[in-house]
């Protein structure tokens, strides 16, 4: 401490405060530690007059409609706080118990405006997508990352979105986005699971949602989800999200070991991201869907043992029925990465399979109108989660209709088959999938042999419970696995065609 | 870095969309606020992303506030439209955008009849209409000339204006001196006693606030005149009652003191006392000389004009230079004077509205309780409107704090964009002159302006985001 003490008068222009408001800063300020003296007040002759009396009189000719601030006190250093808290105390906004909170905010911006100042804070846009660009930009721009579940944003807008956010120092989470879960909370489409070491970084929500699933059947926890959306490792889009989450996770004290789950990356992006990974510390695992690595249940079990944990059974029940000589595949999907999982893996063993999103164009099942793709012959793959299928109505987790439209059109046409479900559980999904499911897959294998096998996407501390929804299926007689992967090499079996 | 912030600890959520996810969060304990989205009023889905990732957007806005904010304004001078302007003879300017005498309404007509005869370029009405119509007086608006005016706005070259400086950023603007209630020639009217009110002001008023204001030591600093006024009740628009006391306090020492006859003296005294709105014509110029300093900065969306002239409204933008977007002009809602009705009403005239685009007037509504009856509302009422107007502004004007609200900053900076994406058009505070010419002031209200302004300049910033 020296021994004269620090001085500041200023004056300001244009800045006009009742005389009870500025006492009020004068007190709070002047009870700091170190603070000697403070007057903040109009410079009106007397307050000038007082000032003289507490030696901040200003040297420059003053006038009553100038805020005049004087401060003393025992150092610089505190001199500066001081008057930095007489700023922050002018700009201080009182609460009012008046109506005022009775308009609600219309955009992000006007939403983060009132929400609470610190803290962690993220935003969530689920409005049509020509419209989530302005929502997530507000987000960004108030300094906040922000999960855009909306599907059908054009991609230049995604890359805009992405180079601002990550200029901004902030996430963006999708666009197309299912799945995030941040510090616990789940957001969008989620399972519950245990918190843990393990950080997700997914351009796959529901391979986040399978992964994060197993991963919490084996007793390994999830410490954060990151959905990047589906389009992030495409070469239009770069990765852009991918390496900040990376980088994210990286610098989180919670994250120890990294998987990156997502469908084929393009090659040039592929290449960048992995040798990004290879220079942070926490150690980064690839769980990308390809014809040589098809199998997320795989890259699951590489991680236990990386982790050192036992692989567990996963959970299963069996189902009756056999298949009817010449049967095809149906494989009806909400998830597009099951889907695309399920294609991977069935393809060496049955050959083409057609798709709404299939492994090479020429297999494109063109379903517009819908229904009559819905119903094309052999081996068939739908992803009902895809943006054609999901206009005007919600997805397929959460609205039903369509796929078992689906199945008892299946079922009537007679067409012998295994039909293959995904049922993904969690947050925002469907509370009692089984419920409609049921009365469908019973009706559909009473007019017909129609084996069903369900890849069934969930924890126990999922809101629907993975017993309880498993035990409803297997009473319609349908075969239920926690993965996948082991869902449609078992349709593949009653298929005859093991791979 | 924020990005560390966001895994630091279990987040906050605000939401806008479907409510399916905000339900899921609820349920798992999270705090989450939604937002009541809804589609854009207006505009191209194309356009509005075009705005929303303009990479200019946000600093240019900023730019463009801060500037609004910053600008301060001084009252230098009193001097006659003719010399501050340089205006060549038989040209009147009037409020809002460019218009012809074919289109100008009844109260427009009114004035500019009124200023052709005391300017006496025409001895009668009849010869004053056949000179407008036919087109030897130019008509002019006053924003082309760093100039505001109050309801039809017409300014002569004989009239005197107060001529204020903006000490930060060296602007200038200029307003007519304020005539009044009632019938008064910006509200349309222009017979015997508004004509020679106008000469009194021309030959006594004009000259004695001039040698007052130059008498000055200090000049009056009108900015913070307007900000005490919002802690005084008045919102600077409909209610000035505080201001033009306070002005009067401020000028009448060197009124007093300048070398005139003691019974003039007493009469401008008396005419400052008695007018209630005698300080809306230095808010005006106030709030332009602000606008004006966030004029031509590339990627602002924000607006540096509302103004109407009677028969259409128009805005212009920081981003679009000095280009007019208009539309029709809406008839005000309110209360009317004596045995006049909504019929009696012209729609909607001023430049007045300058006062809103710089974030007072309807903007700061919440500050008047007094006149919230008035323009047909309740307190509530007001802080409701003043609530939903930050929602389309980019900032809170510190300089300009509204008790009631805490001592928030007005809602400051219009956002063509949010203005959009709300749905809420800016509300405004305005008086209503009759619709028929020479009838003169007849209620006040609330008006809105048409959504049309807002469309074309949308799209006009949307155009010049891409050619960018």
């Amino acid at each position: 401490m020296s021994d004269s003490p620090s001085r500041h008068v200023s004056l300001r222009s244009g800045v006009y405060g009742d005389s009870v408001k500025l006492m009020q800063v004068s007190r709070d300020v002047g009870a700091r530690d170190g603070v000697s003296a403070v007057l903040v007040a109009m410079a009106t002759p007397l307050n000038l007059e007082l000032a003289a009396g507490m030696g901040l009189a200003p040297d420059t000719p003053a006038s009553p409609d100038q805020l005049l601030i004087g401060v003393t006190a025992v150092d610089d250093d505190v001199l500066a706080d001081a008057v930095d808290a007489v700023d922050a105390a002018l700009a201080a906004r009182e609460r009012t118990g008046t109506t005022t909170d009775a308009i609600p905010p219309r955009t992000i911006g006007a939403g983060l405006d009132a929400a609470p100042v610190g803290g962690s804070v993220l935003a969530i846009v689920s409005v049509p997508g020509q419209y989530a660009v302005a929502e997530a930009a507000d987000a960004i721009a108030a300094g906040r990352s922000v999960l855009v579940f909306s599907d059908g944003v054009p991609v230049e807008q995604e890359v805009a979105l992405k180079r601002a956010a990550h200029d901004a120092g902030v996430l963006v989470m999708g666009p197309d986005c299912g799945t995030a879960i941040v510090s616990g909370v789940a957001l969008g489409f989620a399972n519950v699971v245990r918190p843990g070491p393990v950080g997700l970084v997914a351009a796959s929500g529901t391979g986040a949602q399978q992964v994060s699933c197993l991963l919490d059947m084996a007793g390994v926890g999830v410490s954060h989800v990151l959905g990047v959306g589906g389009r992030d490792l495409s070469e239009a889009v770069g990765g852009l999200a991918t390496l900040d989450a990376l980088a994210a996770l990286d610098a989180d004290p919670a994250t120890e070991r990294v998987l990156l789950v997502s469908k084929p990356p393009a090659p040039s992006v592929a290449a960048t991201v992995s040798s990004f990974a290879a220079e942070l510390a926490v150690p980064v695992r690839s769980a990308a869907l390809s014809p040589e690595t098809p199998d997320l249940t795989a890259a699951v079990e590489a991680l236990l043992a990386d982790l050192g944990v036992d692989v567990p059974a996963w959970p299963a029940r069996p189902g009756d029925g056999t298949a009817a000589p010449g049967a095809v595949l149906k494989g009806f999907f909400s998830g597009g990465t099951l889907a695309d999982e399920a294609m991977l893996i069935a393809a060496p063993a049955l050959g083409d399979i057609r798709s709404n999103t299939p492994l090479r164009p020429e297999l494109d099942l063109a379903l517009d109108p819908p229904a009559q793709g819905l119903s094309a012959p052999g081996h068939v793959v739908i992803d009902f989660g895809d943006d054609a299928l999901t206009v005007g109505r919600a997805h397929p987790m959460i609205d039903p209709t369509l796929r078992l439209e689906a199945i008892s059109d299946l079922a009537a046409r007679r067409e012998p088959a295994v039909l293959l479900l995904d049922v993904v559980l969690g947050h925002g999904a469907d509370p009692d999938p089984a419920h409609s499911l049921v009365p469908a897959l019973t009706a559909a294998r009473r007019s017909g042999s129609l084996p069903v096998v369900v890849a069934l996407i969930g924890t126990e501390g999922d809101p629907q419970g993975w017993s309880r929804q498993a035990d409803a299926l297997a009473g319609a007689g349908a075969a239920v696995f926690a993965s996948n992967a082991a869902a449609t090499r078992h349709a593949l079996d009653l298929l005859g065609a093991s791979a | 870095m924020t990005l560390a912030d966001l895994l630091s600890a279990p987040p906050a959520v605000v939401a806008a969309g479907v409510d399916v996810f905000s339900d899921a969060l609820r349920a798992q304990g999270a705090t989450v606020a939604d937002v009541e989205w809804r589609p854009p009023a207006f505009g191209d889905a194309a356009d509005l992303a075009a705005l929303a990732l303009d990479p200019r957007r946000a600093a240019a806005n900023r730019t463009a506030v801060e500037r609004l904010m910053a600008a301060g304004s001084q009252l230098v001078d009193v001097r006659p439209a003719r010399e501050v302007l340089d205006l060549p003879d038989r040209t009147l300017l009037h409020s809002g955008p460019p218009l012809t005498w074919e289109t100008a309404s009844g109260p427009m007509r009114g004035a500019l009849l009124g200023a052709v005869l005391f300017e006496e370029w025409a001895p009668t009405v009849e010869d004053a209409e056949q000179l407008l119509a036919s087109g030897a007086v130019t008509l002019d608006p006053c924003h082309h000339h760093r100039t505001v005016g109050p309801m039809a706005g017409v300014t002569s070259p004989s009239m005197w204006m107060w001529c204020l400086s903006d000490p930060v950023f060296g602007g200038r603007a200029y307003c007519n001196l304020n005539e009044g209630l009632g019938k008064v020639l910006r509200m349309g009217a222009y017979d015997d006693e508004v004509l020679t009110r106008l000469r009194w002001m021309r030959d006594v008023l004009g000259p004695v606030l001039r040698e007052a204001v130059r008498s000055m030591a200090e000049p009056l600093d009108v900015k913070a005149v307007l900000a005490q006024m919002l802690q005084m009740g008045d919102e600077g628009h409909n209610r000035n009652r505080a201001g033009s006391l306070m002005t009067l306090r401020e000028l009448s020492p060197a009124i007093v003191a300048v070398d005139a006859p003691s019974s003039d003296i007493a009469r401008v005294l008396a005419f400052i006392g008695g007018n209630e709105h005698f300080y809306l014509n230095l808010g005006m110029p106030t709030a332009k000389l602000a606008l004006d300093a966030a004029r031509g900065i590339p990627g602002s969306t924000m607006l540096t004009v509302m103004s109407r002239n009677g028969t259409e409204f128009g805005i212009q933008t920081a981003g679009t230079g000095d280009r007019w977007f208009t539309g029709p002009a809406q008839t005000p809602v309110g209360l009317f004077l004596g045995d006049y009705g909504p019929e009696d009403a012209n729609p909607d005239i001023g430049d007045s509205a300058i006062m809103e685009t710089y974030g007072v007037g309807g903007f700061a509504m919440a500050a008047a309780p007094a006149i919230v009856r008035f323009v047909g509302g309740t307190v509530p009422d007001a802080l409701a409107t003043t609530e939903r107007m930050y929602q389309l502004t980019l900032a809170e004007n510190p300089a300009m704090a509204i008790p009631i609200m805490g001592f928030r900053g007005s809602p400051t900076g219009i956002d063509v964009l949010q203005v959009a994406r709300t749905g809420w058009l800016p509300q405004i505070n305005t008086g209503m002159a009759g619709r028929v010419a020479g009838t003169g002031q007849v209620g006040a209200g609330l008006v809105q302006p048409p959504q049309e302004c807002f469309e074309q300049a949308l799209r006009a910033l949307a155009e010049e985001a891409r050619t960018a």
